[in-house]
């Protein structure tokens, strides 16, 4: 589904993706962990365009959406990206913010995109919030609702860029649990995060990475009771 | 008591003088608002060009980039007076409708100040929200358009009240193009009394309209906060 070649990232003189090569398949939940400043969120921003590769290729479904042709806004539309800091919309309400996008891309009626929102609003729990701003919710709330969001696009796959990071500890649970249930739905999603429990849990498969490179890869249960690598093992002895 | 009345009289009344008054108030109003309308419009593209040419370095981009910079340097480096005045004699001399050459000149000159505020504010939008907009799918436009815009507008309002406000007053030098402004009119009565009392009148009207425009700025201020708390 999502092939990534030879994928470079410079900032300025910062090389930061050093020659990634990935293949993700559909269905899989592919959990990327690794010391801060590894470059693990840049590849996953670097999937869905938000950074632009500095070399290398990124196929999706048979397209090369690197290059300059590929319609980018089609291709986001069929990647959800959830983000670290939730980015909802203050400015507009909850129901706003996830019929936004359908109903301005003109995928959904204004009728059919309410009537989605608020199916995904009752699945989360949400329903009586639809029109309340963000800014009256707690971060769990928030950061659910921006994966609804992401949702109502029905997307292929779903990004998602350390989504519990920001949380106070005792709602990092309710979005994980969410995280869970697309999961066994069979929601291809690559998730960047500090949540071994999750990767244990949930991943089909976890990379390492660390230097601008994966170090190594391996199913949850190989890469946390057998990791080779000496720097795996050292990051694994701190954050377990 | 009967001085002060005495002096209203000969300022107002006598030859029909508020008419003076009146007609300036217009010239002054007209040019204000066609002005800010104006300065508004030719703000906000020079700052959306100037946000977007950050991140999109083809060649057409740098060169409207280097053309907004040139004309906010040059605006904001000299006099409006002095503007006026080339506009008047030199630019659109062949142009025989004063109103429409302060108009202009004010509009372009106030499109500097807008600019640099309304780019100031967008950039105050958190690069997370565009980011979301555009991995929604939502095009560069849109994403301006719907979310970083709306947002950004609550950053701009204060500052963009005193442009405004600014301008308003700026506009009291229109009388050096031969415009019968507010200003004008009162210099005019002025000069016939020969008593100090049509400019107290002239700065008292300037006064009720900058509070005017103040309270409805507020007005606006307090229904955009309405995502903030509640």
């Amino acid at each position: 589904m999502i092939t990534v070649k030879n994928l470079e990232k410079t900032f300025d003189k910062n090389m930061v993706l050093k020659g990634i090569n990935e293949e993700i398949a559909q269905g899989e939940k592919v959990v990327i962990v690794g010391p801060s400043g590894s470059g693990k969120s840049t590849f996953l921003r670097c999937l869905n365009l938000l950074e632009t590769p500095t070399k290398g290729e990124i196929w999706f479904e048979g397209k090369n959406i690197t290059d300059p042709r590929t319609n980018i806004n089609e291709l986001r539309q069929k990647m959800g990206m959830v983000f670290q800091h939730f980015n909802l919309f203050p400015h507009l309400t909850v129901l706003e913010n996830i019929t936004l996008a359908p109903i301005k891309l003109e995928l959904q009626s204004e009728q059919q995109a309410e009537e989605n929102a608020y199916r995904l609003l009752k699945r989360i729990g949400l329903e009586d919030k639809a029109k309340t701003y963000p800014n009256q919710l707690s971060g769990g709330q928030k950061q659910r609702i921006a994966i609804v969001r992401a949702l109502a696009m029905n997307p292929k796959v779903m990004l998602f860029d350390e989504p519990t990071s920001a949380l106070d500890p005792e709602m990092v649970g309710e979005v994980l649990e969410l995280m869970k249930e697309l999961a066994n739905e069979g929601m291809t999603m690559v998730v960047v995060t500090h949540e071994m429990g999750f990767a244990r849990e949930v991943a089909t498969r976890v990379l390492f990475m660390d230097q601008g490179v994966i170090m190594e890869q391996n199913t949850p249960e190989q890469f946390f009771a057998n990791p080779h690598n000496p720097r795996l093992q050292d990051f694994l002895s701190k954050v377990l | 008591m009967s001085y002060i009345l005495d002096q209203l009289y000969r300022t107002l009344i006598v030859d029909k003088r508020y008419m003076l008054l009146l007609e300036g108030l217009k010239n002054t109003l007209i040019i204000a608002s066609c002005a800010t309308a104006i300065g508004v419009a030719i703000g906000l593209l020079v700052a959306i060009v100037k946000v977007t040419a950050q991140n999109n370095r083809k060649w057409y981009m740098v060169v409207l980039d280097k053309i907004c910079s040139f004309y906010v340097t040059v605006i904001r480096g000299t006099p409006v007076v002095v503007q006026l005045l080339i506009m008047n004699g030199s630019i659109m001399a062949a142009v025989n409708a004063e109103l429409l050459v302060a108009i202009l000149t004010f509009g372009i000159n106030s499109g500097a100040y807008v600019a640099e505020i309304i780019r100031a504010g967008i950039m105050a939008v958190d690069k997370g929200q565009a980011e979301a907009g555009r991995s929604l799918g939502l095009t560069q436009s849109m994403t301006m358009k719907l979310i970083v815009l709306p947002q950004a507008v609550k950053n701009i309002l204060p500052a963009l009240g005193n442009e405004f406000i600014a301008l308003l007053k700026e506009t009291s030098v229109a009388g050096y193009i031969a415009i019968r402004d507010l200003t004008k009119a009162g210099d005019n009565i002025f000069s016939r009394v020969v008593n100090s009392t049509p400019l107290y009148i002239v700065a008292i009207i300037y006064l009720v309209l900058v509070m005017g425009l103040s309270y409805l700025l507020k007005l606006f201020e307090r229904r955009l906060a309405k995502s903030d708390h509640r």
